[in-house]
Order: C-alpha cells, then structure tokens, then sequence
C-alpha cells in the first residue's frame, strides 16, 4: 500500500449498484486518502462511471456505506455532497448550455462564494465571484470564449469548462469522469499540466483510460472490472500485474 | 443579426408596444377599453404562467389557483375594508402567494407532465371550491357590485374604463418591470441552470428544490396580483373567470409566445385572447379550432415560440453565411426541456458512443 494509506478522505465499504439483474458495482471497497491521487481503471462497462455516481450521490447505493472525512454520507444527496467538498466532473461534459462560459463558472462556485451573501451587491458579485471566475477560465485556456453561450462552445472547450466549474467549487475530492476523452493533444497536454499543478489538499479519483495520463500522476491505480475490484496498488505494481492484463484483454475480445 | 442588433430590436419593439398601449384608450371605444384591461390582466397570469413552464421548466395548468384566490381576497378587501389599490394589489399578492405556498410540496417534487396534471386537479378544486363556497365567494353567481377603486389613498375613486385600464397598465408594468429586473440577477442564472440541467445544478450543490418552491411561490403572487387587478377590472368575479378553458388559454398563449419570455407571454396571451374573443365573433363556433390550428402553426413555424423568432432568423442567416448552425440556444427564449431530469448524470453517456 502508499504512504498515504492513513488518513483517508473518502472510504467506500462494499457499495453495490444494481441496475436490474446487472449489478454494475459489485461489493467495491476503496480509499482515497488525503492529498491522494488515485486513478480508476478498468474496460468500458467496469463499473467506473457508476462507481463515481455513487461517491458523488447523482445515484444512491444498494448496499454498503460511503464516509467522507470521517463522516458518513450514504444518505445524503448530491448537493449536500458537493457543498461538503466533493467536485465532479462528467464523462459527456455537463455544462449549462443556455449560460455563458463565464456565468457557467459563475453557477459552479456559487456556494464557495458564500452562496446569496456573496452576491449581496454589485462589487460583491463582481469580486467574489466574476472575477475569480475569469480567472480560473484563463487558467484552462478559456478567457477568450468568457461570454460565449456554452451551447456554442465546441466539445474541448466545453470539457476545459467542467474543469473550471468543479475547481470554482474548491472541492477537496475531485471526481473526473475520462476528462481527456474527446480532447486535442494541445488540450490533452493542459489537462496534464492542470491536473499536475493542483495543490495537494485537494485529492483526486480519476477515471481514464489514458494510461500514459495515468501512469505519471497517480499515486494509487485501482483495476475495476465487470463491477468488481480487480486489484489496487502503486502504478509499478498494476502495470506488470496479470490479472490486470487479462481484465483488459478479456474486455478487448 | 448579432446579438446586439436583436437586443435592440427587441427593446424597440416593447417601446412601440407600450406606446401603442398607453395610447390605446383615447382610440378605441369604452367597452374595448374594457376588453384590454382584462387582456393585461390575463396577460399577468400569463407570464406567472411563462415563469414556471419555460424559466421554472415546471408546465403548469394551475395558476388560476392563485389567480382565483388574489381576485377573491381583493374582492372581499374592496367591499368590506379598503378601495384603496395598493392594499387591494398586496391583498392579491399575499393571497396569490400564500395560496402557492400551500400547494407548493405537491408540485416541486414531480416534473413534467405530472406537474401538469398536478396543477391541472389544483386548479379544478380550486374553481370547485369557489362555486361552492357561498357564503365567501358568492357561489356561481360570484360577488358583484364591488366598489371603484382609487389607487392611493386621498385619490378619486377610478369611474371610467380608460381610467382603470391605464391603473392596470401601470400596475402590470410595474410588476413586469420587477420581476425583469429580479430575473436579472444572479439568482436568475441559478434558475436558468437548474432548468437547463437539474442534476448538473445539483451537483455544484444547489438546493433546485428550494429554487424552484421559492419561484412558485412568487410566480403565485404574481398571479394574485392579476387577481386583484381583474378586480379592479370588471368589479365583478365569479368562479367563470378560473375555469380549464382559461388555463388551457393562458398555457396555449405562453407556449406560442415562446415559454420562457415575459414579452412573448403577454403577446401569446393577447393574440390568444383576440381569437377567442374577435374571430369567435365572425365564425361563431369556430373559436377552439382555430386556437388549435394557431398552435400547431405556431410549433411548426416557430418551435421557439414568437419570441423564439428573431433568435431562429438570426440562425437561419448565420447558418447561411457561414455555414454554420447553432442550437440557437439563446438565454430567455423559448420552451427548454429538462434533458437530464431524473436521470443519474453520467449514466446517459454509456451508450453516447465516447466511450472508447
Ligand atoms: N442508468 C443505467 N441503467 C442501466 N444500466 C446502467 C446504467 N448506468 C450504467 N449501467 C450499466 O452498468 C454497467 C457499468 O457502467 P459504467 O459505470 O458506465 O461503466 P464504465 O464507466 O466503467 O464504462 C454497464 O454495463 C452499464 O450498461
Ligand atoms: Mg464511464
């Protein structure tokens, strides 16, 4: 196991989903400690989306029981969950199509902001939550497109724009759902380097089948396949482990 | 068109059209004077009406149910305690809300057409209610011979139509002015989010419920408002004026206006009105038909709704210019569904062929 085995932020203890007779997550129990990167991985079907819905609350378990800093959160829904520190980022980038890039920013770090009390007045509005905002659109390359109506953004900027929207929410578990699917390589290259320079108190599950992505930031690999955990471990270890190999080859078919 | 251009398109347009309104009783007789000021008056709940279904994305059939309880209350106030305008429209206001409030945990927690069907037994009971509780609302013969209003106090009670339509104008653009400018705000970004996608707006940890119960219930004083105002209008209520026929009505001219404008609400509802009320007079009969071949020319033409149309124009000539189409997804025009209402986010994806 890492170093950081010990102080888990997020312990899910066997959580099931079923969906009919599927059962989509079978018994999983995983750890992300803090400051963690922990990488998901796993064939299409695996469980991996279903898993992060799970954490994030979009879908309630079967069974099993999720804890968030320390704290058990099963029976909470989504938003609850986000206001507590969970930021997620969807696998078909989930943005407000009728908002502009920057009011989408703007919706997504409403409650960092202090939530109504931080648009109280104009200069509030503007200082708390426009100009952060802008800022973070500049960080993922979209200062240039701030007032373009989402709906009109192309695929890769509306997936750069999710990102901003879930670091606007200041989470301290971040959920990215294959956040470099569907992007250029400039863009695959910012992500890298966006995802590499975030500061250690926010910990991050990521789902990607980029492995060249995972493999440079993940601190912990864990192998999901048809709803259950293969195996967990450092990136070393996963790399070379054959149960991993037949996972994958099994689903390749 | 750009942006811009449309923006002040539209704003001339709505200056034109209040300039034809507040000239509109020095041409026309006392009686149509009178018919305007009901249309206004309609016209309000209307966009109470365009507030849930196209802003909300809760479709409503159900606003008589405030509506019908501001008239009441303002109608009792007029009779029994005060002429005064500005107690009577806080009356409505008070009533319309508090009549929401009641009935907000049943409509807030289902989407769709089961809010439809929800507001739609809502407003039944409510007319029900009205016909059958004599002793308050005067039953089916409803509550006549109430007082002329005078809007603040020391001033001359309201004798003409002209006189009480432009009060109703006033008070109509007063409220209209209001909620623009509240929609405006931030909080109307919240609003326009959870409507676009619900578990998105959740998941940046909203509280939508709380969002959308608040809106209801200001979307009921709103209608209450209306109440009081068709108070002031005919001085005459009875529960006629509540029934499905002006439900159905008011969602027909809403959803032709294009669902989500305040400005397409009142002109849905005005050209709603006009054809029951003036085309019904030359084809006798024929008033149901020709409101439903209105409709589907309007979803044909325009799915957008009336509003929708300079946004499909602009399109339409973009698209051919550069070759290149939007979804034309502009703020503020147009019915927008709820895409991923109650279903877990991500789960649709699965079969969205991304995946690799
Ligand atoms: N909403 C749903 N309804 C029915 N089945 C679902 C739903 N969401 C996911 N599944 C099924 O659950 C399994 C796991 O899906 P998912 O978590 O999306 O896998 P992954 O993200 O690892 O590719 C798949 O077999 C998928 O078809
Ligand atoms: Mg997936």
């Amino acid at each position: 196991m890492t170093a950081f085995a010990t102080t888990p932020l997020l312990t899910a203890e066997a959580v099931v989903r079923r969906y009919g007779s599927l059962v989509a997550v079978d018994r999983v129990d995983l750890r992300v400690a803090d400051g963690e990167r922990h990488a998901l991985i796993g064939p299409n079907g695996a469980g991996k989306t279903t898993l992060l819905d799970l954490i994030g609350g979009a879908t309630r378990v079967d069974g099993g029981r999720i804890r968030f800093d320390g704290r058990d959160i099963t029976r909470l829904g989504p938003a609850r969950r986000a206001r507590i520190g969970i930021g997620r980022i969807h696998q078909r980038p989930a943005v407000w199509p009728s908002l502009t890039a920057v009011e989408n920013v703007v919706v997504a770090g409403w409650h960092q902001a202090g939530g109504f009390r931080g648009v109280r007045t104009r200069a509030r509005y503007r200082r708390r939550l426009r100009e952060p905002a802008m800022a973070l659109l500049d960080r993922v390359g979209l200062a240039g497109v701030a007032s373009t109506t989402a709906a009109h953004l192309s695929h890769g900027e509306r997936r750069q724009l999710e990102i901003a929207m879930a670091l606007a929410g200041r989470p301290r578990l971040l959920l990215l759902d294959e956040p470099a699917a569907g992007l250029s390589g400039v863009e695959v290259h910012r992500l890298a380097e966006l995802l590499a320079e975030l500061p250690r108190d926010v910990s991050v599950l990521l789902v990607e089948h980029r492995l060249d992505l995972v493999y440079a930031l993940a601190d912990t690999v864990t192998v999901l396949h048809d709803g259950r955990l293969v195996t967990s471990g450092e990136p070393d270890e996963i790399r070379n482990a054959p149960a991993v190999r037949r996972a994958y080859a099994e689903a390749v078919r | 068109m750009t942006p811009a251009a449309r923006r002040w398109l539209v704003r001339a347009g709505g200056v034109g059209l209040l300039l034809v309104a507040i000239a509109l009783p020095w041409s026309v007789d006392a009686y149509t004077t009178s018919l305007f000021a009901r249309t206004l008056v309609l016209g309000l709940v209307g966009v109470s009406v365009a507030l849930l279904t196209g802003l909300a994305g809760l479709p409503t059939l159900g606003q008589t149910g405030p509506y019908a309880a501001g008239a009441y209350a303002s109608a009792l106030v007029a009779m029994h305690v005060s002429s005064v305008g500005v107690v009577q429209v806080l009356t409505g206001a008070a009533a319309g809300a508090l009549f929401a409030l009641l009935t907000v945990p049943l409509v807030v927690y289902a989407r769709g057409v089961v809010v439809l069907m929800i507001t739609l037994a809502i407003g039944e009971l409510t007319v029900t209610a009205a016909g059958r509780w004599t002793s308050v609302t005067g039953g089916t013969d409803g509550l006549a011979g109430i007082p002329a209003i005078q809007p603040v106090w020391g001033m001359a009670p309201l004798a003409s139509d002209r006189a009480r339509y432009l009060y109703t104008l006033v008070v109509v653009g007063v409220v209209i002015a209001a909620m623009v400018m509240l929609l405006r705000t931030p909080a109307g970004l919240l609003l326009r989010a959870s409507r676009d996608d619900e578990a998105r707006t959740r998941a940046s940890g909203h509280r939508v419920t709380g969002y959308l119960a608040v809106t209801f219930v200001g979307a009921g004083a709103v209608a209450g408002i209306a109440g009081s105002l068709l108070i002031t209008a005919q001085q005459y209520v009875s529960p006629a004026d509540f029934g499905f026929d002006v439900s159905a009505l008011l969602l027909l001219g809403v959803v032709i206006g294009g669902a989500a404008s305040i400005g397409g609400a009142i002109v849905g509802t005005a050209l709603v009105i006009a054809v029951r009320d003036w085309l019904s007079g030359l084809l006798p009969g024929y008033a149901p038909l020709l409101l439903g071949g209105l409709f589907v020319l309007t979803a044909y033409l325009f799915p957008r709704g009336v509003a929708g149309f300079s946004t499909e124009l602009a399109n339409l000539v973009r698209s051919r210019s550069r070759g290149r189409t939007g979804p034309g997804d502009r703020p503020g025009t147009g019915i927008q569904g709820r895409p991923s209402r109650g279903e877990p986010v991500g789960a649709a994806p699965v079969s969205s062929g991304e995946t690799r």
